[in-house]
């Protein structure tokens, strides 16, 4: 199954850990998985339309998942997908 | 809540938000939180990736340079703490954009830079409602 990686800011909301294991074929099953199991993570990684916030940026290794296939990006056994923030302010 | 900071890099943040103006800076701190409390041990500065004309009240640090951010962090055993940015010729008070682009957790420390020269910094924590900051207090390490 993939890796999700969870960072420091949002261990809080997945009981502290800092990767969880999960089913999914695609990088938003995992998401969705992550969701599910820990629903406290929902509101920091979807905006109220369900969409992810502008600052939730997905690595597969090295790669920005939206230079691969988005949300529909495959995903294989073991792979490790990286939740990595974007910082914007003003 | 406190955060930790040596006066060193306290003006090497402040530095960069003068040097900065009139454009917003910004950068990483990176640290160690035990028991809740939080030390910077080190500072990364980063481009402000956001385009050229909107640089005087808005900044970005893109998800390449977090990653970057992580693996220096990783390097030194340490973890990514907080964010500093500066506010030319504005309060040192998070604005409303902060908000709707605050992660909970960080710390977002602000310095007012004021005609090229910084005036103070505050640090602010994102509630986990999102709703609203709560200040945490600087405490300067002496040299």
């Amino acid at each position: 199954m993939p890796i999700l990686k969870i960072p420091t800011p949002l261990r809080p909301y997945a009981e502290n850990q800092s990767a969880l294991t999960l089913p999914g074929e695609i990088v938003e099953e995992v998401l969705e998985g992550a969701v599910e199991t820990y629903p406290m993570l929902k509101k920091h990684l979807f905006n109220d339309e369900g969409k992810l916030r502008p600052y939730v940026n997905l690595f597969l290794g090295e790669e920005n998942v939206n230079q691969l296939e988005g949300l529909k990006t495959p995903l294989s056994d073991g792979d490790t997908l990286l939740i990595i923030p974007s910082i914007a302010g003003g | 809540m406190k955060i930790h900071i040596p006066l060193h890099l306290l003006d090497q943040i402040q530095s960069h938000g003068e040097n900065a103006f009139p454009n917003e800076g910004a950068g990483l701190m990176l640290g160690q939180e035990e028991n809740g409390k939080r030390t910077v041990e080190s500072l990364l500065f980063l481009e402000n990736a956001r385009e050229e004309e909107n640089q005087h009240n808005r900044y970005l640090i893109t998800a390449e340079d977090m990653l970057l951010g992580e693996k220096e962090a990783a390097r030194l055993s340490s973890s990514i703490l907080g964010i500093f940015h500066s506010h030319p010729d504005h309060p040192n008070h998070p604005s409303e954009y902060d908000r709707e682009f605050a992660i909970p957790w960080y710390s977002y420390l602000i310095t007012s830079v004021n005609n090229a020269e910084a005036v103070g910094s505050r640090c602010w924590r994102l509630e986990d409602d999102r709703e609203s900051f709560s200040e945490e207090i600087i405490q300067v390490i002496s040299n």
